[in-house]
């Protein structure tokens, strides 16, 4: 066995810090109460003097500018949830450490991902994208690497042998006892687990219970220490808090690019596509916008799903700023995941076709955006239709070819007529015809037409009707373009 | 008894000014043997910009095209209808062979709409061709369209009908006119050689020669009877 721990030191203020690229002096207050103090700092906080721990009060004298937040532990458990369902491509046993870490048990995917090392810098880096500063330690019990990790050592120990004398050398705080017991042991001059471990065991228990003792025996593997396994969530949901609030749909990308880069790596774990995305951006005192995103073929590339959402959100004009976005998958479908294929075959031309589609729509519109199928109905207009790109399987009516125009008009011109000649630019010269259509009496619609192709002084020809029910007349339907 | 010049003349390295170049990919073949011979690589040329200048709508403009689109879709290739000036009508298309499940149909609201979806299209690995109604555009953006049928390697056909034509960075431009009863295509630029003479192509034929008037039209035009294959049809 061995494990992974990855702990989230700052995962207080990523969660809110991750969803902008330059965010100001932030800080995290413990609680919303009256004497709230600060939880967490960033960087730029840290350089005014702000510190964990100072009264709030105290923080906002030292930087004006200092945006507080209160800590959202819902937020912080949601994200622990959303990295473990990514991390199930690595092992399919990961498990949440509460409060602020995961646990992954990687001894059978080493030679996978070729080695621990590899495998640790993949994961660091997924980690990256998606805005969280973490620390990963490696030791044979789950405790000990999550120990190691609180404590904020990278450590990489794969035997037991060495795992006692690295634990050692740690201070007891990291063991996450009452404060009373880490206390009582520093009175009497223990200040490192090495030093806890050399004690009398039984004086130990008896003094300070028994907790203290088996979780050292856990940390050291000697007794057994069960983790809950970590099943992902049926469907993806993740809200984003904006530290500032966001005036234009642009600056909206980089924090929706942190949970697509989430969603496909859930997408990736559970096997799934999306087919509908939701996102839904929230404004300070007005209902939020919804922005549904449809897929022609379901998808989880992050690549083409940010393309399509960057598309989306050019269109989108913004009400008012945007206080935190929402992704949402709203309908998962499975998808096989990719042979790679030596030749670009028709599968791949389909599918890069329907990436096309999307984006198309994305900016256009969906309705900008069609297929085209013939209906077997011999009134012109009724002869076509438009349909989903690439699935049209509509039958045509057999016909010669060149006896219908390659234009049809949307709906037909009345045309001028001169001494009985109808006229188009010109007196036309009748070529072909005529061709009686007389049919649709069943839905209302009926015509009753007698077609003719005809040619105008241009050269042109042109595909004219004259009226045989309401009063004669001659219009234009179409051109042989 | 072959001359010394024959066999000089037959070496694939010899050039020579009066005929097409030899070009590194073939083109689209346009399903008219007359207007390949004079096209450098035997048809639309494939990862580049073509121009058709129609001297008005209706000069079979669609027609010429239609060849090569059938034959593109009928291998799977997709065929992008960008910004159409009318409808294009489905059962005429299926009629000259185009397979509809391959083609689509794209509506842009202003220009700059329109040459970013043709861009969109000509980039697709899969598309074969884009077909593009863009009204006015400036060199940029023809010089756009240009880059990216060569990253595609999709033909783009542009339908333009300006009087005056202006310069423009692309491969082929053609010019259509009507002469009597058949299409005259000029070529205005090809990238080799000089430029032949008018390829005159008959591209109406079969709509003129099919069902000419039997009856003789009366003044009202009320008592011509319909052709007995019509009536067939027609019920």
């Amino acid at each position: 066995m061995l494990w992974l721990a990855v702990h989230f030191p700052s995962l207080a203020l990523d969660v809110f810090a991750r969803g902008t690229r330059a965010p100001g002096p932030l800080a995290i207050a413990s609680s919303t109460g009256h004497n709230a103090t600060v939880f967490a700092c960033n960087r730029l906080a840290h350089g005014r003097g702000v510190r964990p721990g100072m009264p709030l009060a105290a923080a906002c004298a030292l930087a004006s500018d200092l945006k507080v937040l209160a800590r959202d532990a819902a937020q912080e458990h949601a994200a622990a949830v959303r990295v473990a369902a990514w991390a199930i491509r690595f092992t399919p046993t990961v498990s949440i450490a509460p409060p602020d870490g995961i646990l992954l048990e990687v001894a059978g995917s080493l030679r996978l991902f070729g080695g621990l090392a590899r495998l640790r810098a993949l994961i660091e880096r997924g980690l990256a994208e998606f805005g969280y500063g973490t620390v990963l330690a490696c030791a044979p019990t789950p405790l000990a690497a999550q120990l190691f990790a609180r404590a904020g050592l990278a450590v990489r120990i794969q035997h037991r042998d060495a795992l006692r004398h690295a634990l050692e050398k740690l201070p007891l705080e990291v063991l996450g006892q009452p404060p009373g017991i880490t206390a009582a042991l520093r009175d009497i001059g223990v200040g490192t687990i090495g030093e806890c471990l050399r004690l009398p065991r039984d004086g130990v228990a008896r003094r300070l219970g028994q907790s203290l003792i088996d979780r050292l025996d856990r940390a050291l593997g000697d007794l057994p220490d069960p983790r809950p396994g970590f099943a992902p969530p049926a469907q993806f949901a993740a809200t984003l808090p904006l530290p500032a609030p966001v005036h234009e749909a642009q600056a909206l990308l980089f924090a929706a690019r942190r949970l697509l880069a989430e969603l496909c790596g859930f997408l990736a774990a559970t096997g799934n596509g999306v087919q509908r995305l939701g996102l839904a951006l929230a404004h300070e005192d007005r209902a939020g916008t919804h922005l549904a995103l449809n897929f022609v073929a379901a998808s989880r590339d992050p690549e083409h799903l940010a393309s399509v959402v960057r598309e989306r959100l050019a269109r989108t004009d913004l009400p008012c700023p945007v206080t935190a976005i929402t992704l949402a998958s709203e309908l998962l479908v499975p998808v096989a995941a990719h042979n790679l294929s030596f030749l670009p075959d028709a599968g791949s031309h389909l599918e890069s076709a329907a990436r096309l589609v999307e984006r198309l729509r994305a900016r256009l519109g969906d309705a900008a955006v069609a297929g085209l199928a013939t209906v077997p109905d011999y009134r012109p207009e009724y002869a076509w239709q438009v349909c989903e790109p690439g699935r049209n399987s509509g039958e045509a009516l057999p016909r010669q070819p060149d006896s219908r125009p390659l234009w049809l008009l949307a709906s037909p011109r009345p045309l001028r007529e001169d001494a009985d000649v109808p006229c188009y630019q010109g007196p036309l010269t009748l070529l072909a015809g005529p061709e009686r259509i007389e049919s649709g009496w069943w839905d209302g619609n009926d015509v009753a037409r007698d077609y003719f192709i005809a040619r105008n002084p241009d050269e042109a020809l042109l595909w004219i009707y004259r009226e045989r029910s309401t009063g004669g007349g001659w219009y234009l339907h179409g051109f042989f373009g | 008894m072959v001359s010394a010049l024959d066999l000089v003349l037959q070496n694939p390295a010899l050039w020579r000014g009066n005929e097409c170049a030899r070009v590194a990919v073939p083109g689209v073949p346009t399903g008219f043997a007359e207007l390949d011979a004079v096209l450098p690589g035997g048809g639309w040329p494939a990862g580049a910009l073509t121009e058709i200048y129609a001297e008005r709508p209706g000069m079979g403009e669609l027609r010429l095209t239609m060849p090569a689109a059938a034959h593109l879709t009928r291998a799977e290739r997709w065929v992008a209808l960008v910004t159409p000036p009318h409808v294009p009508y489905a059962p005429a298309l299926a009629a000259q062979g185009v397979k509809l499940a391959r083609l689509l149909l794209v509506q842009a609201k202003t220009t700059d709409e329109g040459l970013w979806a043709c861009e969109q299209a000509l980039r697709t690995r899969g598309c074969g061709a884009v077909l593009a109604w863009l009204g006015h555009v400036h060199e940029r953006g023809l010089k756009r369209l240009q880059l990216a049928a060569e990253s595609g390697g999709a033909a783009a056909l542009l339908f333009r009908s300006a009087r005056v034509i202006p310069p423009s960075p692309a491969a082929l431009r053609l010019h259509l006119g009507r002469s009597g009863n058949r299409t005259a295509v000029r070529i205005l630029k090809r990238r080799s050689g000089s430029l032949p003479e008018p390829v005159m192509l008959d591209l109406h034929g079969a709509i003129t020669e099919r069902g000419k008037i039997k009856n003789k039209l009366t003044a009202d035009g009320r008592q011509c009877m319909p052709l007995v294959e019509e009536i067939g049809n027609g019920k």
